[in-house]
Order: C-alpha cells, then structure tokens, then sequence
C-alpha cells in the first residue's frame, strides 16, 4: 500500500494553496489519517523556520520524519514554503517536481491580480500541479 | 510570433529572459510612469504621501522580480546573507530592470545599519524636473519601493528611501555604464541615493551568521 502525498505552499501566516494526491485511485483515505497528515506537515514548519537560515539552498530536502511519512521542504526566495508530504521518494525526484512547480508559481506570481503571499484561487495552476505530481511521484 | 497560436493561459507562456530587443521602450515607460505619477499626485494631500504611494506601486512589483529574478537565475538560491542580498539587488535586479547594474552600493560611515545604493542616472528621474512647489519630491520613489519589495520578501525587512542628491564638483559619473546618453542632453546636476536602513531583527540575525 503506498502513503498518500500531501502537497501544501504555505506563506507568511497561512497556506495558500493545497492538494492532496492519491497516488492509486480506489483508495480513499479515511478522514482520520487525512488530519494526521496535515498536523505532521504543519509541525515541520517549526523545523523549516529553523533551517531557513542556515542554507542558500531553496531545496531543504527531508525536514521531518515521522513514522514511515517524510517531509520535504522547499523555499523560495521570496521565503514561500513548499511542503511535500510523502512515503520516502528519491531526493532528486522530489527536487524536479518542486522546480517544475517553483515554475508555475512564478508564472502565477507574473500575473497582476495576484498579489504575494494571497491563497491561490488558479485553477489552471492547481491542475498542472496535480500533473506534475502525477508523473513525478507516482 | 503568431497570434492565432499564442497561449491563453499564462501558466503555457515562457519565463525566459526576453531578447534585449524585445524590452519596453524608453518612451513608452516614461508616458505611462508620467500617467502613475500624475494619477497619484491627484490624489495625494501632501508630497509625503505622494512619494509613500509611488513606493507602495513598486512594492508589489519588488515581491515579483526578487521571484523571477531567482528562478531565471536556474541555481535554486536564496540570499541569506545581508551583503549577498544588497549585491543581488543592485546588480541582478537592476539588470533585469534596467539593463546595467547600479552605479555603486556603499555603507553608510555614520550608521552600521544604513547602506545607500547610488545610480546616477535612473530611468524614473533622468527625463523629469520637479517643480519647485514640490520642494523635495523625488520620483525615485517608485524604485525606492521596488527595492523594499525585494528586501522584504527575501526576509530583510527595510525602510528604504530614495533621494536627490547633488553631484558634487569633480565628481566623475561613471562613464559607459549604459546610461542613455541622449544627445545634446546637459549633463544631470543630481544622482539618486537609495537609502536602505534595515531593522534591528535583520542586523542581529545577520551578526549571528556571522559566526
């Protein structure tokens, strides 16, 4: 049984933008391991904070491991978070998926009505994202 | 490019740098910053405010080039550093805005916290005069708020202002910095400092990287 892939960009205050990735479908996962997930990755943000300033690196890799779940971080250089929970994917997967995203956010930020650390409404932006995470991570 | 073929969806368009050639055009820049000016000094009670609202016009577009900048850049870098971030802004960003880097950057001798970035020739003053019922209006301010954006976001939050600043006799402006150099223009009386003051958190963050 493969864990399920949790992707969330948080700003400043609060998360912009999120999408939970079944990487089979067919498995629903119950409502219980769902907030789980959320409060794992959400508690890596302490740890992220932390490590912020020590690296020029926006790819922070593994952050937190709980159990058998990773979570990968990603900053960009506006100091936007990019969290990836996961079940234990290859390093440099993860950082071709978080690139091709950090690709799309740019785009997204290009545009004028979208004011910085602001939650993402973009539709188009959240159907490359799931395909993105579909041909990197599953 | 073929207009039939062009993408809808800005997410499909590329975020490579363009040609030189393609870049805006000088005049076309100076009419549509002489409408922003003109649009605010309507509304602007004082030349304070007016210069308050230039900057929070450039904010916005700071946020977005500290972003664009980094991800052109294709390194996967953030500055973390105080200097690494004055440098990327005053030879990265200015590039990209303008085409050359700025002038100098320079800390200022009184106050450990301030750093002044100094070009002599900014594509937002170079063709405009104050008059002079607006005293001490500097329409640098745009920028001032452009390099705020940057600053800001990258985590150095900073008060930045930008001022006139007469260029003293025998003093040399830097010659073939890509400036504009139109002909028959008398050469500028004054060059604009951007001055940088960051807050306290920032310092002591960056004195503790220090060791």
């Amino acid at each position: 049984m493969s864990s399920p892939i949790l992707f969330v960009i948080v700003g400043k205050n609060e998360p912009l933008f999120e999408a939970e990735i079944d990487t089979h479908t067919g498995s629903q996962g119950n409502e219980l391991s769902t907030r789980q997930n959320y409060f794992v990755l959400h508690s890596a943000l302490d740890l992220v904070e932390k490590s912020a300033w020590t690296t020029t690196n926006m790819y922070l890799r593994v952050v937190d491991k709980v159990n058998h779940q990773q979570v990968s971080t990603f900053l960009t250089a506006g100091n936007i978070k990019f969290m990836l929970l996961h079940g234990g994917k290859g390093d440099e997967v993860i950082k071709s998926f978080f690139n091709e995203v950090y690709g799309y956010y740019v785009k997204l930020s290009m545009n004028p009505f979208y004011k910085y650390d602001t939650p993402i409404t973009s539709k188009a932006f959240e159907t490359r994202v799931r395909a993105a995470a579909r041909s990197y991570l599953s | 490019m073929n207009l039939n073929k062009a993408p809808s969806n800005i997410l499909d368009r590329p975020l490579d740098r363009p040609r030189s050639s393609d870049g805006v055009s000088l005049s076309a820049f100076a009419y549509i910053y002489s409408e922003l000016v003109q649009y605010h000094q309507g509304r602007a009670a004082s030349i304070s405010e007016l210069e308050r609202r230039l900057e929070s016009a450039g904010y916005g577009v700071g946020l977005k080039i500290l972003e664009l900048v980094a991800y052109r850049a294709k390194e996967s870098k953030r500055e973390t550093r105080l200097m690494s971030i004055l440098h990327f802004v005053s030879s990265y960003v200015w590039k990209t805005l303008f085409g050359k880097s700025a002038d100098s950057l320079e800390r200022s001798i009184d106050h450990a916290d301030e750093y002044m970035i100094v070009d002599y020739e900014p594509i937002t003053s170079t063709f405009v005069s104050v008059p002079s019922d607006l005293g001490q209006l500097s329409v640098d301010a745009y920028l001032s708020g452009i390099i705020a954006g940057v600053l800001d976001g990258a985590g150095f939050s900073a008060r930045v202002t930008a001022h006139s600043v007469k260029i003293e006799e025998g003093e040399v402006p830097p010659t073939g910095s890509g400036g504009f150099s139109v002909p028959g223009m008398p050469p500028r009386k004054e060059k604009a400092v951007f001055l940088v003051k960051f807050s306290p958190e920032v310092l002591s963050r960056d004195a503790a990287l220090e060791r």
